[in-house]
C-alpha cells in the first residue's frame, strides 16, 4: 500500500470561506463559514439552498471564495490574503457530485483510470484493480454507466474519485435515491477503505436519517452560516419527541410504563411493554403508571457472555442473540430479552466473545444512555 | 468532369480547414465569459443572412491588388489572389463558417458542465478535458459540421462566381458549369452534372442521418442539424 495514503492520521482540512451568493430566484446571502474536518466522516448538514454545495465547490477549487483560507494540514490551497489559489487539478481533493458525473462514453474501468493519467500502465492497472475490488465492482469493468444500476454507479464514482489517493474526499449527497440497506453497504465499504487511510471526508446531506447513520461529527448550516457543530445528538438536540428520536437514529425505541419514581436518585424505573423487563432511566416529567418511550443507541449497549457483577451500570438484562449481520466494520446484533434490542459491536468483539445466534448474553445499559422521549 | 473534381477538391479542403479552425473557435465561443462575445457570434453567423454576392464582393475587394489580403498574397507568392483556387478556398471557408461552427458550439454547450468539473477535479487540464471528454461527446456535432461544410461548399454558386470567376480547371465548379450549360442551352450536359450533384448530396445526407441514428443510440445524443429543432 502507498505510504502517503497510509499515514495513520492524515492532515486535517480547514476551510474558512466568505462569498456573496447570488442565485436566481432566491434572495442573495453571504456564505460565511469556517469548518474543520479531521480524518473520518464529518457531515455537513442543512436544508437545500443553505450553501453546502458551494462550500464543497470552494474547497475543490471549482468556485472561488471572495475571501478566506483553505488548507489541508500545512498545504495551503487557497488564501485570499496571500493571493494563493491552487487550481482544482493540483488540489488532490476527490469530489463525488450529486449527479456523480461519470463519463458516459467510457467504461467503468476507463472512468476509474481517468485520474491516474501520470502513472505507468502496469501501475495504473494495478491501482484500478485494487479499488474496483475494494468497492465490489470488479465485475462491471467493461460496462458503461448507462448499463449499470444506481448503486453500482455510485460505487464506480467513489472508486474513480479515490483511486488517485486524494488528501480529502468531498461527497455531495452521493447516495440520494438509494434504499437504506444499499446506502449502508456502500458507506461500510467506504469506511473500510478509509480505515487504513484516515483521510478527512466531508459528506453533504439534507437528510436527518443519513446524519444518524453516518455521523460521528456533524456541522449544521443554514443560509450560509454554521448553526451548530457536534455529535448528531447534540446537533439534532436530545430527542424530546418520538418522531425526533426516530429521525435521530436511536436504533432502539421502546415503549413502557413507569413503575417507580426515585426522585432522590434522579431516576425512575420503567417496565417495558409485553415483558417483565425493567430498566432504570433518568427521571422525567412522569408519574407512576404513565406510558413513556425510551430511546437507546445500539452503540451504547454493552454485551457480556456471563452475568456481570460489580458494575456501576444499573441495567443488566438477560437475553438471547436472535440475529447477527456483519456490515463492514460493524456487527448488527439483535438480542431478545422479552423485547428485542439492537446492539452494535465490532467484528473483533463478536469474534473474541464467540457470539453467535442462540448464545445467551447480558445487555448492560447505563441509566443515562436511556433517553426518555415524550409521545 | 473537371468541374466535379474541382468542386470535390474545394469542398474537401474547405471542410478540413473549417474543422481545424472551427474546433478552437467553437470551444472559445461555447466556454468564454468575455462580454463582447456576442459580436464575434454575430460575425460568425453573418454568412447565413448575407446574400452570397455581398460576401463575395467584399472578399473580392480584400483580395484584389489594392486590398490588404491581395497585397499580402502578392508579397509572399508573387501573384494576385483573386481568381485563384486558394482565393476560392478562403472565400468558401468564410461562407461556410457558420455551418461548421454552429453545430460544434451546440454540441460543446450540451456537454454536462459537471463532467468538466469532474475532469478538472480528477487532475485533467483543459486540453485533456477537451480531447477525452468534450470531443468524444461531441462527435455528432463534428460529423454534422464536416458534412454541412462539405455539402454547402459543394453547392455554392454566388460567392464562387464573384471571387473565382469562371476559369476552367481553376475556379469553374460544378454549379458554375451547370449554369454555363444552361446559358448555352446545353440541357443534356446540364442535366448530367445536376444529377451527379443531386446524387452526391442525397448520399451524403443519408449517411449523416444513418450515423445520427447509430451514434444517437450509443451515447444517447443526436446530431445537430440546422433544420431540426434541438
Amino acid at each position: 500500500m502507498d505510504t502517503v495514503g497510509s499515514e495513520l492520521n492524515a492532515a486535517m482540512l480547514t476551510a474558512r470561506v466568505k462569498m456573496e451568493r447570488l442565485r436566481a430566484g432566491s434572495p442573495p446571502f453571504l456564505l460565511d463559514i469556517a469548518v474543520k474536518v479531521p480524518s473520518g466522516i464529518t457531515i455537513l448538514f442543512g436544508p437545500s439552498g443553505a450553501g453546502k454545495s458551494t462550500v464543497l465547490d470552494c474547497i475543490a477549487g471549482l468556485a472561488r471564495p471572495d475571501a478566506g483560507r483553505i488548507a489541508v494540514g500545512e498545504g495551503v490551497l487557497f488564501d485570499s490574503q496571500a493571493g494563493v489559489n491552487c487550481p482544482p487539478q493540483a488540489r488532490r481533493i476527490a469530489y463525488v457530485f450529486q449527479t456523480l458525473a461519470l463519463f458516459p462514453h467510457m467504461s467503468a474501468e476507463e472512468n476509474v483510470a481517468y485520474g491516474l493519467d501520470g502513472l505507468p500502465r502496469e501501475q495504473r492497472a494495478a491501482r484500478v484493480e485494487e479499488i474496483l475490488i475494494a468497492f465490489r465492482v470488479e465485475k462491471l469493468r467493461t460496462r458503461r454507466p448507462a448499463e449499470i444500476s444506481g448503486g453500482e454507479r455510485q460505487r464506480i464514482a467513489l472508486a474513480r474519485s479515490l483511486v488517485a489517493q486524494p488528501r480529502v474526499l468531498l461527497l455531495d449527497e452521493p447516495l440520494t435515491g438509494l434504499d437504506a440497506n444499499l446506502k449502508a453497504a456502500i458507506i461500510d465499504d467506504l469506511r473500510v477503505w478509509n480505515a487504513a487511510r484516515r483521510i478527512p471526508i466531508l459528506y453533504v446531506t439534507h437528510s436527518r436519517e443519513e446524519v444518524d447513520a453516518l455521523g460521528e461529527r456533524v456541522i449544521a448550516m443554514d443560509r450560509g452560516r454554521m448553526v451548530s457543530e457536534g455529535t448528531p445528538m447534540e446537533v439534532l438536540e436530545a430527542p424530546r419527541r418520538k418522531r425526533l428520536a426516530q429521525t435521530a437514529g436511536f436504533e432502539n425505541l421502546l415503549s413502557g410504563t413507569v413503575v417507580d419514581l426515585r426522585e432522590a436518585d434522579g431516576v425512575m424505573r420503567v417496565r417495558l411493554n409485553e415483558s417483565v423487563c425493567e430498566i432504570e432511566v433518568p427521571l422525567g416529567f412522569a408519574v407512576v403508571g404513565d406510558r413513556v418511550h425510551v430511546a437507546i443507541r445500539a452503540g451504547d449497549i454493552l454485551l457480556a457472555t456471563s452475568q456481570p457483577h460489580g458494575l456501576s451500570a444499573r441495567n443488566v438484562i438477560e437475553g438471547r442473540i436472535v440475529a447477527m449481520e456483519t456490515r463492514g466494520t460493524l456487527v448488527r446484533t439483535r438480542v431478545n430479552c422479552g423485547v428485542e434490542f439492537i446492539v452494535h459491536l465490532t467484528p473483533g468483539a463478536a469474534r473474541t466473545l464467540e457470539l453467535a445466534v442462540g448464545v445467551r448474553v447480558w445487555l448492560v445499559l447505563k441509566t443515562h444512555s436511556c433517553h426518555l422521549v415524550e409521545e | 468532369m473537371d468541374a466535379l473534381l474541382l468542386s470535390l477538391r474545394l469542398a474537401l479542403s474547405v471542410s478540413a480547414i473549417l474543422l481545424a479552425g472551427g474546433l478552437p473557435l467553437a470551444y472559445w465561443l461555447a466556454y468564454s465569459n468575455w462580454r463582447g462575445k456576442f459580436l464575434l457570434e454575430a460575425v460568425v453567423a453573418l454568412p447565413l443572412v448575407l446574400p452570397p454576392t455581398v460576401l463575395g464582393f467584399y472578399v473580392l475587394l480584400a483580395m484584389g491588388p489594392r486590398g490588404p489580403l491581395g497585397k499580402l498574397w502578392q508579397l509572399f507568392f508573387g501573384h494576385g489572389m483573386a481568381f485563384t483556387f486558394e482565393g476560392l478556398v478562403l472565400a468558401s471557408v468564410l461562407y461556410s463558417l457558420p455551418f461548421a461552427v454552429q453545430p460544434l458550439i451546440a454540441s460543446f454547450e450540451s456537454v454536462d458542465r459537471k463532467l468538466l468539473d469532474a475532469s478538472a477535479v480528477l487532475g485533467a487540464g483543459r486540453l485533456r478535458t477537451f480531447w477525452r471528454v468534450i470531443l468524444p461527446l461531441s462527435i455528432p456535432g463534428v460529423v454534422t459540421a464536416l458534412v454541412l461544410s462539405f455539402a454547402h461548399t459543394l453547392g455554392e454558386f454566388g460567392v464562387v462566381l464573384m471571387v473565382g470567376g469562371n476559369l476552367e480547371g481553376v475556379t469553374r465548379t460544378v454549379s458554375i458549369d451547370i449554369y454555363d450549360h444552361v446559358q448555352s442551352l446545353q440541357y443534356a450536359e446540364a442535366n448530367r452534372m445536376a444529377l451527379v450533384l443531386l446524387a452526391i448530396s442525397f448520399a451524403v445526407l443519408s449517411a449523416v442521418y444513418a450515423v445520427n441514428r447509430q451514434v444517437g443510440r450509443q451515447i444517447g445524443r443526436r446530431l445537430w442539424t440546422p433544420w431540426a429543432a434541438n
